[in-house]
């Protein structure tokens, strides 16, 4: 019981920065909720810079201090009570989240602002915000959580949030999707608690740094972490449970795709990494890892095919996501090796989740500044749009970058490290995938391009017309630009994504 | 309880279940589902868990049952919104249910017996909490961070339900529950119910503490009494944006966050009670919860805001 730790003496100040991560957003919720007159998107703009200073602040400790932090709640231990605990990559994850989440909020700003004559909440601005704050701490949760049951109330969180986001229009076709989302979801909610109980009858113990101490091969805990993964792949809409996933992301509000598709998906995918690498008993079955990397291969063969043969803009990028989704399932078979967590593979699918996250919610905002100007989104009549909306479509260019894997971009990076890691253990079907999902992307990102490029009959002569540069211009820009900025990191093993797992590493024989 | 009747009682749990997924009507599925709330909570006391049976009642078998009629009175007999499953989809929906279920029963046979529980170590600590009801100190102490984050969860489901109203109805009032007057019946339940009704809530907040009971069973019989009176038209739904119902709405976290931020200044850590004060900490928040919980649990129900009359 080496990682239970006594309640701390004093006051544990770099812990309580985890706690504070998970409250500041539903402290927010609660305002809104209390307080009418406030106005949301005033509360928003009050917590979104303080959640991103508390992300900051975690990477920073956990950075300096090269270990994992950890706060053990109420003073009561695991196994009877929970504990929270942020190591490298959650701390990366939670900065990753307030980015996109206080990229959203800024976007948001100008669609989501409640009449200033209105005495109190508005329906649409009140739904957006309040249902953001509650994603953003389900997200935190999910980032800094330790515990099995804890996880499914931070899913829970999550999925009432987004799916509410889903419909926020109220029209016929996104509640049909929201519902739809609603279903999947609730499906693998009762699959991740059914395995949840039986590691309960199994072990007695939810904690997870108890678990992997104790959990044993054989066919119980198999059985549950089965079923919890194939109930976060609905979550985390891996092909063949990814139906959902495009009229629902396509239909949402562009600020809330962003967050949709940049991290919510990617909470479900981050617990399966956790369940692999710290529940399983090492080494897994490589056939099961084989398994799940075939589904993301699929995915990535088959989703960028669809999202070549779309017609409407955000569909496109909806099934991009799917696609894009599909490269982070071959973590499962480029990790083995005594160090795992040190190797290339970890650092490309980690690098591949941080640099999408911030390419798609670029994409997204920048859709949604198109279908503003526009007033549609279908591909076919885009003419005449690189001159009338040209840093829109240069961000859309160069968040297509990362998805295509082109350097320099963060998505570069991140695939030839996947690339590397299938080629040094002899998969060489996974280095294929890699290479063609990469030309696949670029046959559905240049299509918007050249759509965009051209120039309707006798516009050309004409100057154009005063350049919309708005702050959101800026904003989704500087998204892009992130996500080509993750593209210098050095091609090698990041030591930052092995902070707090090193214990784990050696752990395993 | 005697092993034949357990048996009986499986026997039945089975049959409502398969009751509920062939009736063809709406409203049939839903009694269905009613009674078979009712019939799981009889399980869990058979297996000795009160605290979950006396939960299943008054969730699953009272406030979702209410919910569903209400939606199945509303829906009346409109169309499907999408094509039928083929006879195809159903066998292999069928088929993958059974083989889930036989596999998960295959596996709960294989559990070590006896099952390890930490039932022993939740009650060793018992005493520094000041309560004898071993599911309030783990609600309420051991993991409260997931209480807390669950009543959130039910303010999200009511947000998401006001969500679905029209934009120009924000803040109104939820549709009125009949046309016309209701029957007498109603009228005289809903007159003399909800004194009984008050009484028992109380009674089961208050022994929560030591025994089987507690907020959540107290708040739902409350709402439960409070909707009645809606029903019968004695009073009318609240405004969804009156200051007054979103005051309570957000009462129960806030003190919840307050008491658990205290905690830290008094050097024990977020969420610590101190041992001498932990009881009556713990039943303040109780209470300011129960006052959140009802008007989440009552106004869920009454649905999103469909008028705008003062």
């Amino acid at each position: 019981m080496s990682h239970v730790l006594p309640p701390a003496e004093g006051i544990n100040l770099p812990g309580l920065l985890l706690v504070f991560a998970v409250l500041l957003p539903i402290l927010g919720l609660i305002a809104m909720l209390g307080l009418r007159a406030l106005h949301p998107e005033r509360v928003a703009r009050v917590v979104a810079p303080l959640g991103l200073l508390l992300a900051c602040a975690i990477l920073a400790e956990v950075w300096e201090g090269r270990s994992a932090i950890d706060y053990t709640l109420g003073g009561w231990a695991p196994p009877l009570g929970l504990k929270l605990r942020a190591d490298g990559v959650s701390a990366v994850m939670l900065v990753l989240a307030a980015l996109v989440i206080g990229a959203a909020a800024l976007f948001s700003q100008h669609q989501f602002r409640t009449p200033p004559d209105a005495p109190g909440d508005t329906r649409a601005p009140f739904a957006f915000w309040s249902m953001l704050m509650a994603m953003w701490s389900a997200l935190n949760l999910v980032f800094v959580g330790e515990d099995l049951f804890n996880f499914f109330v931070a899913l829970e969180l999550l999925t009432f949030s987004a799916v509410t986001l889903v419909c926020l229009d109220g029209r016929a076709t996104t509640l049909h999707a929201a519902l739809r989302y609603l279903l999947f979801a609730l499906l693998g909610s009762v699959l991740y608690l059914l395995g949840v109980g039986l590691i309960y009858g199994r072990y007695g113990v939810l904690d997870l740094a108890l678990l992997s101490e104790l959990a044993q091969p054989g066919p119980i805990t198999l059985a549950a972490v089965a079923m919890m993964t194939v109930g976060l792949m609905a979550k985390a809409s891996l092909f063949p449970l990814h139906l959902w996933l495009p009229p629902a992301h396509a239909g949402a509000p562009p600020a809330a795709s962003a967050v949709l598709s940049a991290l919510v998906v990617k909470a479900p995918f981050f617990l399966i990494l956790r369940l692999w690498f710290e529940l399983l008993p090492a080494p897994y079955s490589p056939l099961a890892g084989q398994l799940l990397a075939a589904l993301g291969a699929a995915a990535i063969l088959m989703c960028s095919v669809v999202a070549l043969g779309q017609s409407r803009l955000k569909l496109m990028i909806a099934y991009s996501t799917v696609a894009q989704i599909g490269y982070l399932f071959l973590v499962f078979t480029l990790t083995a090796g005594p160090a795992p967590f040190a190797g290339l593979g970890w650092t490309g699918g980690v690098l591949q989740l941080l640099s999408h996250a911030l390419a798609k919610a670029s994409m997204f905002l920048a859709a949604g500044l198109i279908a503003e100007d526009m007033g549609h989104d279908r591909i076919a009549d885009f003419s005449g749009l690189a001159r009338r909306q040209p840093l829109a479509i240069f961000a859309f260019g160069l968040a297509g970058l990362s998805l295509m894997g082109l350097p320099p971009s963060g998505g570069f990076v991140a695939k030839l490290m996947l690339l590397s890691a299938a080629a040094a253990s002899g998969q060489w079907w996974i280095a294929a995938v890699i290479l063609a999902g990469g030309v696949l992307a670029a046959g559905y990102v240049f299509r918007v391009i050249g759509a965009a490029m051209k120039d309707r009959d006798g516009e050309a002569a004409q100057p154009a017309a005063t350049l919309p540069a708005t702050g959101r211009h800026a904003l989704v820009l500087a998204l892009a630009l992130l996500a080509l900025a993750l593209g210098f990191v050095p091609l090698q093993p990041l030591a930052l994504f092995a902070i707090g797992r090193g214990e784990l590493a050696q752990g395993q024989p | 309880m005697s092993e034949p009747f357990a048996l009986l009682l499986t026997v039945l749990v089975l049959l409502t279940a398969g009751w509920i997924v062939t009736v063809r009507e709406r409203r049939a599925a839903v009694l269905g589902f009613i009674a078979y709330g009712l019939l799981l909570a009889l399980v869990w006391i058979r297996l000795a868990a009160v605290d979950v049976a006396l939960t299943e009642a008054a969730i699953g078998g009272g406030a979702t049952g209410v919910l569903l009629l209400r939606v199945a009175a509303r829906l009346g007999d409109l169309r499907p919104m999408s094509a039928q499953p083929g006879r195809m989809l159903k066998w292999l929906a069928g088929l993958v249910c059974a083989g889930v279920s036989l596999a998960l029963m295959a596996l709960v046979l294989a559990l070590p017996d006896p099952a390890p529980s930490l039932a022993g170590a939740a009650m060793e600590p018992l005493a520094r909490t000041g309560l004898g009801n071993p599911v309030t100190a783990v609600l309420l102490a051991y993991r409260a961070l997931d209480t807390f984050l669950e009543i959130i969860v039910l303010l999200l489901a009511l947000i998401g339900v006001w969500s679905l109203g029209p934009d120009r109805f924000w803040g109104g009032r939820p549709a009125a529950w009949y046309e016309g007057t209701p029957s007498s019946a109603l009228t005289f339940l809903a007159r003399v119910l909800p004194p009984f009704g008050i009484v028992i809530a109380g009674y089961l907040f208050w022994i929560g503490a030591d025994e089987p009971g507690g907020k959540f069973q107290a708040s739902t019989l409350l709402a439960a009494m409070w909707l009645l009176t809606m029903m019968a038209g004695l009073v009318a739904a609240p405004r969804t944006g009156s200051p007054a119902l979103r005051g309570a709405l957000a009462f129960g976290p806030l003190v919840f966050l307050v008491v658990g931020l205290a905690g830290i200044g008094w050097g024990e850590g977020f969420l610590a009670y101190p041992d001498r004060f932990a009881k009556p900490l713990i039943l303040l928040i109780e209470a300011a919860l129960a006052v959140s919980i009802v008007a989440a649990l009552a106004l869920m129900v009454a649905g999103p805001a469909e008028r705008n009359t003062p």
